[in-house]
């Protein structure tokens, strides 16, 4: 590089207009490819890898939402899966007890895309909102705190929620005692204490998964290109400078948990209803929190890719290491280890994957 | 009316007590230095003024309003920029996307890119990186980037903190004359500088802090012939 010509601004990406078109391209072409793998993918892989393949979709969503704490806003957040426990809870109450009220029990009702199933796409909605609200008031301490305090707070509030879920009542199965109960028999809520809240529906497939996947990536990157997401960034790299540019900080903070929280919540509402899983309190605990931090670190810190490829690695490895059997978890922590050793910043680093393909600057 | 009038200002870190009672004032389109030693409470003023650092006593009025006890973000909204020392460049992101946050506050898209534009016009160097990470520039890039930001967000009043700090003399040489230029094209300027010779010769008016509290004032001119000055400051026997 050596003298370019001051007067003439070379075209830059910031102000170009964006028409509705372009924007609504991402969430048709994500879906699509949901609906797609929805249709294909089960019958010709089988249930078993369907679910494996479910689950990376979750693990995406809880990686890269925790991505806009820890990663962009430069948090350091141990608790996210107590926001997506939350999430679980709320939906599976909303999608179980609604059920009952509405069609006189909790089995899955309608077929894809049938009266139950947007029952239960709302019921993750709000499950992400009730999370959202959680990450408010654990958003707060961390004005005050950083680093490792706020990273206990945040564990602490993972940790008390498993705690007062275990003190939860017993489910209620009954179509008529639903239609009765009183409020005493709804405060604390009947979701199954320390044994977990079984029998919620499982409408959990591949196209709401992905579905949900696709909202949350756009989100992410969107939340990245814009100046909102460049504020975030901003307190990662330098919390004075950031102040001294007009950047609120506290608002920042706070909205960069309301965020992950909420996707986190919905996560939590797919999670919930997926065959063979009953949410249970110690989902909300510190060994869950720590699968998803250690996928963001891994991925690089704010790379959208980047994470997105090491939640299905770490998804994924457990199960393919599954003939070592009872090795397998070594070999994961070696491969850990390894990975810390030879690239520390993550795979990505703070890259996308599309910028390795060009010159590096 | 001076644009930025500090009366009476004390500041404390626990016991410790960094200013003693200071008042200054800057005019607009005035440069004023404040000179000193370490540890006299250049950059503490510096830090108090954008709210940085809360005053235990004494006001701050910016541009006819009480700033003191209002948040940073605030105070930059209301076009007093601070470029704290060590420039506090966003290292991993692009020099591009740090001149953006410079803009943060600001929805005024046209005069956005006219500032961007005449700050990358005073810095020909940034211009030429704007794609590059801001963490791989040079010492010097970096701190015209940090003063380019500051300008798109198109101050009324901009402090800079140190800008010389770890410089070669050649680009300290370089810095000076853009800060001056600045000036000239109508922007106030409140300068803290350890490099007391430089900061005299920009200025027009200058203010010696020693231990918290202001022993001089005056005319920077007449401040660098001043013996004392000259003796405690500028190396002079």
């Amino acid at each position: 590089m050596s003298t370019t010509p001051p007067a003439m601004l070379p075209a830059t990406t910031p102000f170009h207009p964006v028409g509705p078109v372009v924007t609504a391209m991402p969430f048709v072409i994500g879906i699509g490819a949901a609906f797609a793998l929805q249709a294909v993918l089960p019958g010709m892989v089988g249930p078993y890898y369907s679910r494996v393949i479910g689950d990376i979709g979750i693990a995406m969503i809880l990686a890269v939402s925790l991505n806009i704490v820890n990663g962009m806003t430069g948090q350091f957040s141990i608790g996210h899966a107590g926001f997506m426990t939350i999430g679980g809870y709320a939906a599976g109450m909303i999608t179980y007890y609604g059920s009952f009220f509405l069609w006189n029990g909790a089995s899955v009702h309608g077929g894809f895309l049938g009266s139950g199933e947007w029952l239960f796409a709302v019921s993750c909605i709000v499950g992400g909102l009730v999370a959202a609200l959680m990450g408010y008031v654990v958003g707060l301490p961390s004005l005050r705190l950083r680093g490792d305090y706020l990273a206990i707070v945040t564990l602490g509030f993972g940790e008390i929620l498993r705690v007062v879920l275990q003190q939860t009542n017993k489910v209620l199965d009954d179509a008529e005692a639903i239609r009765t109960a009183g409020w005493s028999q709804w405060f604390p809520p009947p979701v199954g204490a320390a044994i977990g809240f079984a029998g919620i529906p499982k409408y959990t497939n591949l196209f709401w998964i992905y579905t949900f996947v696709t909202i949350t990536v756009v989100v992410a990157y969107r939340l990245k290109q814009s100046s909102l997401g460049r504020a975030m960034i901003s307190i990662r790299e330098d919390e004075i400078a950031a102040q001294a540019m007009g950047v609120n900080i506290a608002r920042q903070k706070v909205l960069a948990f309301v965020m992950a929280a909420f996707f986190a919540g919905v996560a939590g509402g797919l999670f919930a209803h997926e065959k063979g899983v009953i949410i249970s309190p110690k989902d909300a605990g510190f060994q869950r929190s720590f699968d998803y931090v250690i996928m963001t670190v891994l991925g690089g810190r704010g790379s959208i890719t980047g994470v997105m490829l090491a939640a299905t690695i770490l998804t994924a490895l457990p199960e393919l290491l599954r003939d070592f059997d009872q090795y397998r978890l070594i070999v994961f922590a070696l491969l850990l280890i390894v990975m810390m050793l030879v690239r520390p910043q993550g795979l990505f680093g703070i890259h996308e994957i599309w910028h390795f393909g060009r010159k590096r600057r | 009316m001076p644009l930025l009038s500090i009366t009476d200002l004390s500041v404390s870190y626990g016991s410790i007590q960094a200013l003693r009672g200071i008042s200054l004032h800057v005019d607009e389109g005035e440069i004023v230095t404040l000179i000193g030693g370490n540890g006299a409470g250049k950059s503490t003023t510096l830090r108090t003024i954008s709210g940085l650092l809360s005053p235990r006593s004494g006001t701050i009025e910016f541009d006819g309003h009480m700033i003191q006890g209002q948040p940073p973000h605030g105070i930059a909204q209301s076009r007093l920029i601070h470029v704290p020392e060590g420039r506090g460049i966003f290292a991993n992101l692009t020099v591009e996307e740090n001149l953006q946050l410079g803009a943060y506050f600001r929805h005024d898209k046209a005069a956005i890119r006219a500032d961007r534009e005449r700050a990358l016009t005073l810095f020909p160097r940034v211009h030429e990186r704007l794609q590059q990470q801001a963490g791989t520039l040079s010492g010097g890039e970096q701190q015209m980037l940090a003063i380019a930001r500051a300008l798109l967000a198109r101050p009324k009043l901009l402090m800079l903190d140190e800008p010389s700090l770890g410089l070669a003399p050649q680009i300290v040489q370089t810095i000076f004359q853009v800060i001056r230029e600045i000036n000239q094209e109508g922007t106030t300027i409140l300068l803290v500088e350890q490099n007391a010779s430089m900061a005299l010769q920009v200025a027009h008016r200058a203010y010696v802090l020693e231990v918290g509290s202001i022993q001089m004032e005056g005319d920077a001119k007449q401040l660098a012939a001043s013996d004392d000055v000259r003796k405690a400051y500028l190396g002079a026997h």
